[in-house]
């Protein structure tokens, strides 16, 4: 016990950067997941037999591969194929912008599936509806169709964010000084303390994931409330 | 009663040929329907006749595979026409209300002339407050649809279709989804708007309503028009026997 407490306190300040790297990275692939996950969400319920193949192959290509492997092939495959014309990761911020590449691409799948599920899960009647008054397609998505098909999705994306957040430690392999990058570079230096140190990394994302859930309970009774 | 005077000759819905298949299943098969501006034209017939489909081509909810439908001068199934201008003068009322659960009723009511840039916000709402005084719903115009019974939803829906100024009215059994106590408040609102002179096309198991408001009345059964007449025709003098066993066992 007492060599958890002196782990927690002497890399206080290492595991604090860490930790910002992590929930930043988690906070910027959740954004571009969801604007991927919105897009190809609506080409996956599109009548265009195009989009929906677009959005077949990308899904299923994500959700049958795993993630440390499309890590790899966006920051070493990518690079390779990309050097010819200049390109380095390193000259875009190196393998944090990779990491967020990678998660933004693979959340986004998943979120695409949840939009659609969402945009399903509403009743045919409210698109018929809005049509029939004139609207547009787009129109009646906007307005009538994604606001409604938000509240029920609500909990699903929550979750999402979560496996997201945790997903973050895989990108501990290309070199990002997140979370578990930290906790095994702190680990070789005190090979003694190695359970104590990785409980502490474990406790640190659970702080995050608690609060994480805590805050979409909270925002999950505030909108069904509203309704 | 309607009022036959005030009914010019001016066609305001043409339908030619019209056929409508759902896979190998053929719903409709070669319809033929005028409905004269003012007129209000009742389609009955058993579950599965569509009379459904037939009412949602018009509109183009369902493409039809042949024929052709000519809505106030407007080619409806040509691909060309810009669809969306052409529902603008349609209103349609569904079975099951359709009223947009994330949006209050005055903003049910308001969305669409708005989006579509037919009427400022404020035209909008004052249009919305008048119409739902007409139908009686005034008070409820900051409440959402879950808050309403069904009965003053549907009257509701109906707001929200004249609120666009609509030439013409569709209802798809606009009673069906109603408890029986809340049918009357309904077709209430009908019948004043048939008074006033809208064209309307109804698709309902109402015969009394019919009976009582429509011009004429079609019977559909199995795809295909059997009979059309005037509902003194169609009731009293029924000619095909089709026709016939229907009523028998609805009436």
């Amino acid at each position: 016990m007492a060599t958890f407490f002196d782990v927690l306190i002497s890399s206080a300040d290492t595991f604090a950067q860490a930790l910002l790297l992590t929930v930043e990275m988690a906070l910027l692939s959740l954004i571009f997941a969801s604007i991927i996950g919105v897009i190809f969400g609506l080409f996956t319920v599109s009548k265009n037999k195009v989009l929906k193949l677009i959005s077949g192959i990308y899904i299923g290509f994500i959700r049958g591969t795993p993630l440390l492997v499309q890590t790899f092939i966006i920051y070493f495959g990518l690079a390779q194929v990309l050097r010819p014309t200049g390109f380095q990761w390193k000259a875009i911020g190196g393998p944090f912008t990779a990491g967020v590449v990678a998660l933004s691409i693979n959340a986004g799948a998943y979120m695409a599936e949840i939009i659609r599920g969402g945009i399903e899960a509403v009743d045919k009647g409210q698109m018929e509806a809005a049509r029939s008054l004139g609207l547009s397609y787009g129109m009646a998505m906007r307005k009538i169709v994604l606001p409604q098909a938000f509240f029920t999705m609500l909990p699903a994306i929550i979750n999402q964010f979560i496996i997201s957040l945790k997903d973050t430690s895989l990108i501990s392999i290309i070199g990002v000084r997140e979370l578990t990058q930290n906790g095994k570079i702190v680990a070789a230096n005190a090979s003694t303390k190695v359970m104590a140190i990785w409980i502490v990394v474990a406790l640190y994302y659970l702080i995050v994931c608690t609060i994480l859930s805590r805050v979409a309970k909270i925002v999950e009774r505030k909108v069904s409330h509203g309704r | 009663m309607a009022d036959k005077s005030r009914k010019s000759q001016e066609v305001k819905i043409k339908v030619e040929g019209l056929n409508k298949c759902f896979g190998e299943l053929e719903v409709l098969k070669s319809m033929d329907m005028e409905v004269k501006e003012g007129e209000v034209v009742c389609l009955i017939g058993p579950s599965g006749s569509g009379k459904s489909t037939f009412l949602r081509c018009l509109n183009r909810l369902e493409e039809a595979n042949a024929g052709k439908i000519c809505i106030d001068g407007q080619v409806m199934t040509d691909k060309k026409i810009n669809i969306n201008k052409a529902r603008e003068n349609i209103g349609m009322v569904f079975q099951h209300f359709n009223l947009f659960s994330n949006l209050t009723i005055l903003d049910n009511i308001t969305l669409a002339p708005v989006m579509l840039k037919k009427m400022t916000k404020e035209e909008a709402k004052e249009k919305a407050l008048e119409l739902l005084e007409r139908v009686g719903l005034r008070e409820k115009a900051d409440a959402y649809p879950s808050q309403l019974s069904g009965g003053q939803k549907q009257r509701c829906a109906i707001a929200r279709s004249l609120a666009m100024n609509p030439d013409v009215m569709l209802f798809d059994e606009p009673t069906s989804a109603l408890d029986p106590e809340m049918v009357g408040e309904v077709l209430d609102v009908m019948k004043e708007l048939a008074e006033e002179g809208m064209t309307m096309v109804i698709v309902t198991h109402e015969m009394g309503f019919a009976r009582e408001v429509a011009d004429r009345i079609y019977f559909m059964d199995d795809g295909y028009i059997v009979e059309q007449g005037t509902p003194d025709e169609i009731f009293n003098h029924t000619k095909e026997s089709r026709t016939i066993s229907f009523l028998n066992k609805v009436l």
